[in-house]
């Protein structure tokens, strides 16, 4: 008898062997089922429901997928030779109840029980998101489930080029791009997707062009108009994320109306000088809700006391740290990943080069997004944040 | 009480470019009228007329805003950090609008 068949006959007197229908029965009732398979192998087909973690790594990664000692593991190759070595190993860890599947795959295959094809990455985007793949918080499946993610960026300028740019590169699978500029020489001092050779050109254009060529994988929408009352409903239709990285009163209101609307989280960033502000307004945050834009700042400064970096300049560095900050908190929402900036702001200040936390309220009586109140409608945006100070009535709760 | 005041970068031109200032004061209302007094132009851009907080402006003692705690009469420590967080949208110049 050969060494092999001598340790296989020692694992199948010590390993618990059930039939695939069986481990579907198990799997229903909670086990974990797991495919040890290669990647090839899996791309062809794997069974439903199945956590796919390869012989390889199986040891130092199960752990993340299932970290309970005591649930039951089902464990699952093709034939029901490799499981009983898979089996092993989880058994010398500390699982409790390791069992495989006799048959493997391939008697999965032929009882007719559930099979999917699993969305997997090819060679070159295991290449390209091998960093991301490193960590346990993303992995295969945080990176498809990027690759999958639909994000909309208010504004290709200051704060949309950094935001957009590591968004692009960290393969976020569809980007939305919203701006009706063109491009001025004034605005490369920081607005870093354009070139000397965009001014002039609409900024969707040249943002696209540099957003493909960093990740030919992502695709760009683009929306060369201006947000407005008449289009944000049909423009803000299917994404995840809203990044507002606009530049004036009346669409920073404009879209948090709709955010709130639709339910969408709307990361929002704005620079001044040397000053910028972070957070994520999100006041159907399913569990915890946070304060929409209009509990924070129910009316905007008339325009003879608004604050304009047209005006007064803004240091070119600073929108790549509050746009990098919010490509960080949409990567952060998009994964479930750690503790969004929800009801908390972020003030920079990067003279002092200090950050300052600060914790917004909810306003529980606020008209647009208080609990159980109707979406009251867009307005008037541009009129509204043209009144005059004299009109503007005073918060009433000093 | 000495009260740590962080002025906001749009409001620095009313206290000739200082970006923080040590006042006295026991409620966020008496600190606000000190800072008041000792720039230009400052009252109208945080206070409205009837003295109230204007909806553009927010104040915080230390983390928590003013709104949530009792208003401008909330009370102040010594060592107390005051911000001043105005609204700020970004680059577009507000006044050609109008």
């Amino acid at each position: 008898m050969s060494a092999k068949d001598k340790r296989l006959g020692e694992l199948k007197a010590a390993i618990p062997e059930v039939t695939p229908r069986e481990a579907e029965a198990l799997r229903q009732r909670g086990a974990a089922l797991v495919d040890v398979r290669e990647p090839d192998e899996v791309a062809q087909g794997s069974a439903t429901g199945a956590l796919r973690l390869v012989r390889g790594f199986l040891e130092l990664r199960i752990e993340d997928a299932v970290p309970d000692l005591d649930r039951t593991v089902l464990v699952m190759c093709a034939g029901g030779v490799r499981s009983l070595f898979a089996a092993e190993g989880l058994r010398r860890m500390g699982y409790t109840d390791v069992r495989s599947v006799g048959g493997g795959f391939t008697r999965w295959k032929q009882d007719g029980l559930p099979v999917e094809v699993p969305a997997t990455l090819d060679a070159a985007a295991r290449e390209r998101y091998a960093r991301h793949l490193l960590m346990p918080e993303v992995g295969e499946e945080g990176q498809l489930k990027l690759l999958d993610s639909r994000v909309l960026l208010i504004g290709a300028g200051g704060l949309g080029s950094p935001a957009a740019y590591y968004l692009a590169a960290a393969g976020v699978g569809t980007l939305g791009l919203v701006d009706d500029d063109v491009v001025d020489r004034s605005n490369l001092q920081r607005q870093i997707l354009h070139t000397d050779r965009d001014v002039g050109r609409p900024k969707v254009e040249s943002a696209r062009e540099a957003l493909e060529a960093l990740n030919p994988a992502v695709k760009v929408r683009t929306f060369a108009e201006r947000l407005s009352s008449a289009n944000v409903d049909a423009i803000f239709d299917g994404w995840d994320v809203v990044v507002d990285g606009s530049d004036n009163f009346p669409t920073r209101y404009l879209v948090n109306d709709a955010c709130v609307k639709l339910g969408l989280p709307n990361v929002h960033g704005s620079i001044f000088r040397f000053d910028g502000q972070v957070t994520v307004f999100w006041p159907r945050r399913p569990g915890q809700p946070g304060p929409c834009y209009r509990c924070l700042y129910p009316e905007p400064p008339p325009p003879e006391l608004a604050p304009s970096c047209a005006e007064a300049g803004v240091l070119g560095v600073l929108p790549g740290v509050i746009g990098t900050l919010e490509a960080v908190e949409t990567i952060k929402l998009l994964l479930g990943l750690g503790d969004p900036l929800v009801g908390r702001m972020l003030v920079y200040d990067a003279l002092r080069q200090r950050f300052t936390e600060l914790e917004l309220r909810r306003d529980p009586s606020c008209a647009w997004c208080g609990e159980g109140r109707p979406f009251p409608g867009y307005v008037d945006y541009e009129g509204f944040c043209s009144a005059r100070t004299a009109t503007s009535p005073a918060k009433t709760a000093t | 009480m000495t009260i740590t005041v962080r002025i906001p970068a749009p409001l620095r031109p009313c206290t000739d470019g200082a970006d923080e200032l040590a006042l006295e004061g026991r409620t966020v209302r008496e600190v606000l009228d000190r800072l008041i007094a000792s720039s230009h132009g400052l009252g109208e851009r945080v206070l409205a007329g009837d003295g109230a907080l204007r909806p553009f402006v927010n104040v915080y003692v230390g983390r928590q805003d003013v709104r949530g705690l009792q208003g401008l009469d909330t009370p102040v420590q010594d060592g107390d950090v005051l911000s001043i967080v105005p609204a700020v949208a970004g680059g577009r110049p507000e006044r050609r609008r109008a």
